[in-house]
């Protein structure tokens, strides 16, 4: 329907029962290069955090709590706050929205018709929350023969914590990430939350979903994909682990500092919330990097002279760094330093990153206008491709947004058949009045 | 043995560090031909880089190297010699994906760039990463990991408001980038084998942080919203939600919101729920709310143990997590019973763990079949098909061109 005939996954269908952050991260990519993806909803019951908290947003709440999970629209929830969620909109563009409920015989029939019109169905649910649904690979597969279904559990589909429940902030503690970060001279109580392992599993789950495409173009068979996210996201963390297993050593947090390369950190810069990162990495950078800040002499102090030196006396360096920076702009500080070949970077907050003259280059931001929404921009696509040239196409989709293409093109209903869906709660736009 | 998914594809990689190697892993991890070309002499870069095997470095014991080249062939190949060069694009006619990870620039200047691997193989699919992207006013920029969060990534947002902003642990923005290589390639390799056209894919560390989901993306969509910034957050502020210390380290619950009831059940101590200090959502978002649960909160905390504590929230509905250290990760039953860890045999560092499988395919199974390769260790055997004799291989060892 909206799928453009000259990217790559043209033509491939996912059911996506996706919740939160990691697996519709998933689906998104497989979207923004031409799969169509069908989110299959509920207004029956509400799936914590992907839509919101809840349905029924108090209007000013936002407001007096402000925070990145609240930011509707001007601070306001609306009429339908499930289809103006800063968390949910960040992912669904190019996607569609169908509503069934799966708990009830006739939801089930038509979950299990679209099945077979389907190329892949992706979920990231606690692995009871699919089995008491009876939708398990094994338990639909019958239908679509060459199914490939892809599940994303925090834990996987055995072991003692199967059915655990971890979000991200969760998963960054079972993994050993958040071990490893924050400031060091704190407790470990005072970290706060991150989520990467979530950035992790989508774009893993997404590679995960065209290998198993490619097997089956070659065989002509699908297959059950599992990912526990926490086993894709320990990867990432390969030095600590390795250090650990091959020398028993377990790593702290370093909090900004590199673990061999110095001086790195951030420092403060002229203005409010103004701070420059930087790391030198070899002696030519700290040659040039004294240059640049007017410090030749620091080039003759012994606490510096070499690589492993300039590591342990670091803090000294500290004060030295701030006092240039400090009467300098990120920017100023930043474009000085990388012109004489030392990295360094602001830290860009938001607005600065949406008007950033190299996202401009790229053409990241798109202007995309959403019925209850308003225009605005959003972020886009993770890569850019030579041949292949592509950009957003439709906004976030609203609730059941679809259901007309999906039930009367897709499924053929009658117009009867689709008014008695309506009438019994698995078409609809809205949440019932029962979700709170 | 069952097929693997990318069987039938090979992969020149010429990536050094950490995010086109693992691009590159996960490539050969699934069933990719990957020939790791690196610099004569040196090599990789992260041979050089620790952890080492027992500490001592050694450019076949790094743990860094090691954790990210298994699974791949490795030569040596000077890119700078005409010769070189030759064997290079020789490879090129019968590879299907080029990963590299020069300044961009670098290949093209080499005879290398898309358009001239094109012309030995039309359907060639080049994967550029680089710090910034191959255009653009930030092109020749430098970047380490804790730069390409704080540009690209929610930095500004990470830490507590009254102290500097804070990176994330380890490189985990590099392998990130990795990831999303692989993926891309995938995807290049899904569209060669539909149209039979080739691909230049273009990602940068910046780019893929600015569109990954831990919250940067959120907060680009509510900084239109609402023309704000997000910011730093006090940790715990909520009460009983985030890390909070228990009798052998520290475990993270939530427990924000409507989960309070389940933090009081697990407690046993029902009767909080009414108190009413604690008894509306306003109250319990309030710092100083939070501050005086935690006197009754932490007490409770300290009496168990973070795996205790795991089994104890999850039993309520919390959703929680133990903070554990890579060595509670390493001895984590959950993770042996699945079969998570490795042993893998190396010639020169011996045997050593590594990580698993990040994902299980059940017809196209994840397969770990060779270590880390040693710097030119597969020389002889690429060349040798390419058609050398063995005498032009040692002739091109004395040249310095392998």
């Amino acid at each position: 329907m909206t799928a453009m005939a000259h990217l790559p996954l043209s033509g491939i269908r996912v059911l996506d029962l996706t919740a939160v952050w990691a697996g519709p991260h998933c689906t998104m990519l497989l979207c923004d290069w031409g799969a169509e993806v069908i989110r299959v909803e509920s207004t029956q019951v509400y799936q914590p955090n992907t839509r919101g908290h809840m349905a029924k947003v108090p209007q000013d709440l936002p407001r007096m709590r402000k925070g990145w999970g609240s930011m509707y629209p001007d601070w306001t929830p609306g009429a339908r706050p499930w289809n103006r969620y800063p968390v949910f909109q960040s992912h669904a563009r190019n996607k569609l929205s169908m509503t069934a409920d799966l708990r009830r015989p006739e939801g089930r029939a038509v979950f299990m018709e679209l099945l077979k019109t389907a190329d892949l169905v992706i979920e990231n649910n606690v692995p009871e929350t699919i089995e008491k649904l009876h939708v398990t690979y094994e338990e639909i597969v019958k239908a679509r023969p060459d199914l490939i279904m892809l599940r994303m559990p925090a834990y996987g589909l055995s072991g003692q914590y199967k059915n655990f429940r971890s979000f991200g902030m969760q998963l960054e503690g079972t993994t050993g990430h958040t071990w490893i970060r924050g400031y060091a001279d704190m407790d470990a109580s005072m970290r706060d939350d991150t989520f990467f392992g979530d950035a992790a599993a989508g774009v893993a789950g997404a590679y995960a979903a065209l290998l198993a495409l490619r097997h089956r173009r070659r065989t002509g068979k699908g297959q059950l994909v599992e990912m526990a996210q926490a086993e894709n996201f320990i990867p990432y963390l390969g030095e600590a682990v390795m250090d650990y297993t091959m020398n028993q050593r377990v790593h702290s947090t370093l909090g900004n500092r590199h673990h061999s390369a110095a001086p790195q950190g951030v420092y403060r810069c002229k203005g409010v919330e103004a701070w420059l990162t930087l790391t030198v990495n070899n002696d030519g950078e700290w040659q040039a990097f004294c240059n640049v800040i007017g410090r030749a002499d620091l080039l003759r102090d012994p606490r510096f002279a070499t690589g492993i030196a300039r590591y342990k006396n670091q803090d000294d360096l500290d004060k030295a760094i701030e006092l240039w920076t400090q009467v300098r702009t990120p920017w100023e500080a930043a474009k000085a330093l990388q012109a004489q070949g030392v990295p360094a970077g602001p830290v860009l907050n938001d607005l600065e990153l949406v008007a950033d003259p190299q996202m401009e280059a790229f053409g990241y931001f798109k202007e995309l206008t959403h019925l209850e929404a308003g225009t605005h921009k959003y972020p886009g696509l993770t890569w850019s491709a030579a041949e292949t040239p592509n950009e957003l196409r439709t906004p976030p989709c609203r609730l059941g947004e679809h259901n007309p293409y999906v039930y009367k093109e897709l499924l053929a209903v009658t117009d009867e058949t689709y008014r008695v869906l309506e009438e019994t709660g698995h078409i609809g736009m809205d949440y019932a009045p029962h979700v709170p | 043995m069952p097929p693997q998914a990318l069987e039938g594809v090979r992969v020149l990689d010429v990536t050094q560090l950490i995010a086109g190697p693992y691009a590159t892993k996960l490539l050969a991890d699934y069933g990719a031909d990957v020939i790791k070309i690196e610099r004569p002499g040196t090599g990789d870069v992260s041979r050089r880089l620790g952890p080492f095997v027992h500490d001592e470095p050694h450019p076949e014991k790094s743990g860094l190297f090691l954790h990210l080249n298994s699974n791949k062939r490795g030569m040596t190949l000077d890119l700078k010699s005409a010769t070189g060069r030759k064997i290079f694009l020789r490879l090129a006619e019968s590879a299907n994906v080029v990963v590299e990870s020069f300044s961009p620039g670098t290949m093209a200047a080499l005879g290398l760039g898309y358009e001239s691997l094109r012309e030995v193989n039309p359907r060639i699919i080049v994967t550029s990463i680089s710090n910034y992207g191959q255009t653009g006013p930030y092109r020749d920029y430098k970047t380490s990991e804790i730069i390409a969060y704080a540009m690209g990534g929610p930095m500004h947002a990470t830490g507590l408001p009254e102290r500097e902003p804070m990176k994330l642990g380890g490189s985990v923005i590099q392998h990130q980038t990795g990831a999303a290589a692989a993926t891309a390639t995938a995807m290049a390799i899904w569209a060669a084998e539909s149209n039979g056209h080739g691909e230049h894919l273009d990602l940068s560390l910046f780019r893929t942080q600015a569109s990954s989901q831990d919250r940067r993306t959120t907060m680009l969509v509510g900084a239109q919203y609402t023309n704000e910034n997000s910011d730093r957050r006090p940790p715990g502020a909520s009460t009983a939600n985030g890390i909070r210390p228990c009798a052998d380290g520290y475990i993270a619950i939530m427990g924000a919101a409507n989960r309070f009831a389940g933090v009081v059940r697990m407690m046993g101590q029902p009767e909080l729920l009414t108190d009413p200090r604690f008894d509306t959502v306003v109250k319990r978002s309030m710092p100083d709310t939070s501050e005086e649960f935690d006197t009754h909160y932490i007490p409770f905390l300290m009496q168990y143990t973070k795996r205790e504590l795991f089994a104890m929230a999850q039993k309520n509905g919390l959703p929680s997590g133990p903070v554990f250290t890579a060595e509670d990760l390493y001895l984590e039953p959950h993770f042996r019973e699945r079969g998570f860890w490795q042993q893998v045999r190396h010639p020169v560092a011996g045997e050593v763990t590594q990580t698993g499988r990040p994902f299980i395919m059940n017809a196209t199974p994840w397969r770990q079949t060779r270590a880390a390769p040693t710097l030119g260790q597969h020389n002889e055997e690429i060349l040798t098909s390419l058609g050398y004799e063995r005498r032009d291989i040692a002739r091109l060892h004395t040249l310095g061109v392998l």
